[in-house]
């Protein structure tokens, strides 16, 4: 079977020891993790992790079953990249003087709608969100000129369909008399 | 609003008092019906322990040698009782000594707490002294942990604790106390936990499935059961000896499903697996419908997964969602508790006996005894064979017997060649196969089952890594007899090195002690077999003694364990010699 990118959600309670569980079962089978994030979710109290591995299908619904086990994760879900929206935020750092004299740069960070967020007198900071692979197109053009500094943020990701968390969490309330 | 995530239940008497933390966690512990313990004191857990001594007429609790052993007595507690086991030790060294049974637990689906001490909370992080992240380090090898850090949490995180560790597939929980929380004050006030909004203990059953497994198993020609540990968690002996009966199916046995079925049903048809029994090892290539039932296809059952059961479809009844497709794809999964899955099948099935189909298993058998069975059990070889003394265990005990096995070739033999009438009657380490674990256990299933005898069987190297535990039984005169079955060897290991390593027996032999005089210095009355002539009485006057008993059998150096998959290979190329 081939690899792809999946995009796992997991939605969880907000519990400190979590995201060293959730790691360790991508570790014990030496799964990469490509980008994690957690967040809190649409969901009162409720964390959203989500983490982009590359896997085969047959891996990722093993690994999927594998979380869903821990005792505090409400649900996971995994999305190939076409049943997902999401983006990346990456923060490029040049010299100024590089900058200045390269008449290109600035038209081609217009062109891929970047954006200057800082200007000093020694360096420019230019943020850019999008798909993967936009930014490490910008990444390689500016590459040339000297980045002083490159970090980009984890894969945020919302799904095209629904993820029902709320109903979940609802029918445990219902069916579990308050007391 | 505060979000509720977890549901309990209204407590009797709703009469709140102001205790300690540490009182708190006995008072717990007596609410959960929790009446012995094993465990270990130190500094981190010193409160905890103060309060024991308070509370020593409600709650007994057995000082093991090392926290290792109270893991395993509390594991050997839960196995016999079907109640969960519970474990104490103190920070660092205390809480790193219980990992490997902790690992054990988890893997064999054992109800474990265990509680440990921590430093004060003001301490945590600085190295201290004896700090250890036990949290951390027990992370992959719990079905949940918690540190607590705050007194008043300490009702409803071990009312969790209990309620995770005992329901849908049972496991171990740790909970790590700070010292200040144990000294801290709280209002306490009980309620035991009945759910947790992320945690599903057993999946709905689903009569869709139900009814496409039953027509699978209708229209089967050689069908096949191959039954785990699930049945006797899910407490589903009963249901499942009728099920059997109804079908005809002939019914194959794990290492830890063994005890659900007695042994000498006309249906069971013995153990699968790299030791297992040739018949079933053979058929599982042959069958048409394989009814996997509360097992989780460990590789020590299936061999080589890809020349596991090809020809047939696959039945898997589990409660445990991740367990399906993950080792065998399930033509027919068939999530739930086996107790209500089983349940739900069985009005759907149609009555058979599938008697040509169960003449293979009692040909393959007959060839089996030819080759095996009739050689080991064979009075006329010259030293004492190790299935020679389970034997006799049997004709003493009448299969009544608990029989706790540690870890190798005796192990093989015991859950071989024991014959059992009742559940819940092998204690064995199956998943982590962990040498030490029998002695220990033996303590706890006695404790957890004291109308019964207790009888384990150990190697003279396994013997050697929890011997201290011999102590305990000194101290607590637990009646639990032990048998070594001493070979000189740690004789698996010096069977793969005979077979698949030119004899070079690198580090396998062992000058061991005189076994009767280290017992009989914990002052417990001790005997040795050195010829087959004294076995009958020997093993007699153990039976008979009243109180605990040690006795050692000298049997042959260099006997192997038969039939055999070797690894990598396929199940049906078993082979008998
Ligand atoms: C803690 C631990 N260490 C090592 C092993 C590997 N091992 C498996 S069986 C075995 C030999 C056991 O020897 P003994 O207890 O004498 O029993 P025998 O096989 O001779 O019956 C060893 C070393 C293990 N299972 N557990």
């Amino acid at each position: 079977m081939e690899k792809k990118n999946f995009t796992v959600s997991i939605y969880t309670e907000n519990n400190l020891g979590l995201l060293s569980r959730i790691a360790a079962i991508f570790l014990k089978r030496h799964i990469n993790i490509e980008s994690i994030t957690a967040s809190p979710s649409e969901v009162p109290e409720v964390m959203r992790f989500i983490i982009v591995v590359e896997v085969t299908e047959e891996q990722i619904k093993k690994i999927v079953g594998q979380i869903e086990k821990q005792i505090e994760v409400i649900k996971a879900f995994y999305h190939t990249a076409e049943e997902m929206i999401y983006q990346e935020t990456a923060l490029y750092k040049i010299k100024s003087s590089e900058f200045l004299d390269d008449l290109n740069v600035q038209a081609f960070i217009k062109a891929t709608n970047a954006r200057i967020v800082t200007v000093t007198p020694k360096f420019f900071v230019i943020e850019k969100t999008g798909k993967r692979n936009e930014v490490d197109e910008l990444y390689e053009t500016l590459k040339p000129y000297g980045l002083m500094q490159f970090v980009r943020s984890g894969t945020i990701a919302v799904t095209k369909n629904e993820m029902p968390i709320t109903g979940i969490l609802e029918k445990f309330n219902t069916t579990n008399s308050i007391s | 609003m505060e979000v509720k995530t977890a549901s309990f239940e209204k407590t009797s008497a709703d009469t709140s008092m102001t205790v300690s933390g540490a009182e708190a966690v006995i008072k717990c512990l007596l609410e959960e019906g929790v009446e012995t313990i094993y465990g270990y004191p130190g500094g981190a857990i010193m409160p905890v322990y103060d309060e024991l001594y308070k509370y020593q007429d409600k709650i007994h609790h057995v000082l093991t040698r090392h926290e290792q052993g109270a893991t395993h007595a509390a594991q050997g507690y839960a196995r016999v009782s079907g109640k969960v086991g519970v474990a104490m030790a103190t920070s660092g060294p205390g809480a790193t000594n219980l990992v490997t049974g902790i690992a054990d637990a988890q893997i064999d689906s054992t109800p474990l707490v265990c509680i440990t001490g921590q430093v004060g909370s003001h301490l945590l992080g600085s190295d201290a002294f004896q700090e250890t992240d036990i949290v951390g380090i027990s992370t992959p090898i719990t079905k949940w942990n918690y540190q607590v850090t705050r007194a008043e949490e300490i009702p409803e995180v071990i009312a969790k604790a209990f309620y995770i560790a005992k329901s849908g597939r049972p496991g171990p929980v740790l909970v790590d106390i700070t010292k200040d929380a144990q000294f801290a004050s709280l209002e306490f006030n009980y309620k035991k936990c009945s759910g947790i909004r992320s945690y599903k203990a057993n999946p709905e059953v689903d009569l869709i499935q139900i009814e496409k497994a039953a027509e699978a198993i209708n229209s089967a020609k050689k069908p096949m059961i191959v039954f785990g540990q699930g049945v006797i968690l899910g407490g589903a002996e009963e249901l499942f000896k009728e099920f059997v009966e109804k079908t005809g199916i002939p019914a194959a046995w794990t290492i830890l499903g063994l005890s659900a079925l007695p042994t000498k049903h006309p249906l069971n048809v013995g153990m699968v697996g790299m030791h297992g029994n040739y018949g079933p090892n053979i058929l599982t290539n042959e069958c048409d419908v394989l009814i996997a039932i509360g097992m989780r296809f460990d590789d020590r059952v299936t061999g080589n997964l890809d020349h596991y059961a090809k020809q047939a479809k696959v039945v898997h009844l589990e409660i445990d969602p991740a367990e399906i497709n993950k080792n065998v794809y399930a033509d027919f999964p068939v999530l739930g508790n086996v107790k209500e899955t089983l349940k739900a099948l069985m009005e759907l099935v149609k009555p058979n006996s599938h008697k040509e189909w169960h003449n293979r298993f009692k040909e393959l058998y007959k060839t089996e005894y030819k080759k095996v069975i009739s050689r080991n059990l064979d009075v006329n070889k010259q030293d004492l064979g190790m299935a020679e003394v389970i034997q006799e265990i049997n004709i003493n005990t009448e299969g009544k017997a608990v029989i706790v096995s540690d870890v190798g070739q005796h192990q093989m033999a015991a859950c071989r060649y024991s014959d059992f009438t009742q559940t819940r009657s092998n204690v064995t380490s199956g998943g982590l196969g962990t040498m030490g674990f029998a002695l220990p256990a033996a303590i706890g299933a006695k404790m957890g089952a004291p109308e019964r005898e207790v009888v384990a069987v150990i190697g003279d190297g396994g013997y050697q890594m929890t011997i201290q535990e011999l102590g305990t039984i000194f101290q607590t005169k637990v009646p639990v007899k032990i048998v070594i079955l001493n070979n000189g060897f740690l004789g698996m290991v010096r069977q793969w090195q005979q077979l698949f390593f030119d004899r070079r027996y690198a580090s396998t032999e062992m000058t061991n002690p005189d076994f009767v005089t280290i017992a009989k210095g914990y002052h417990i009355e001790a005997n040795r077999v050195t010829d087959r002539t004294q076995l009958k009485d020997a093993v007699k006057a153990m039976i008979d003694h009243d109180g605990p008993y040690f006795l050692e059998v000298k049997v042959e150096q260099e006997e192997n364990v038969f039939p055999m998959v070797p690894t990598g290979a396929s199940v049906s190329d078993i082979i008998l010699e």
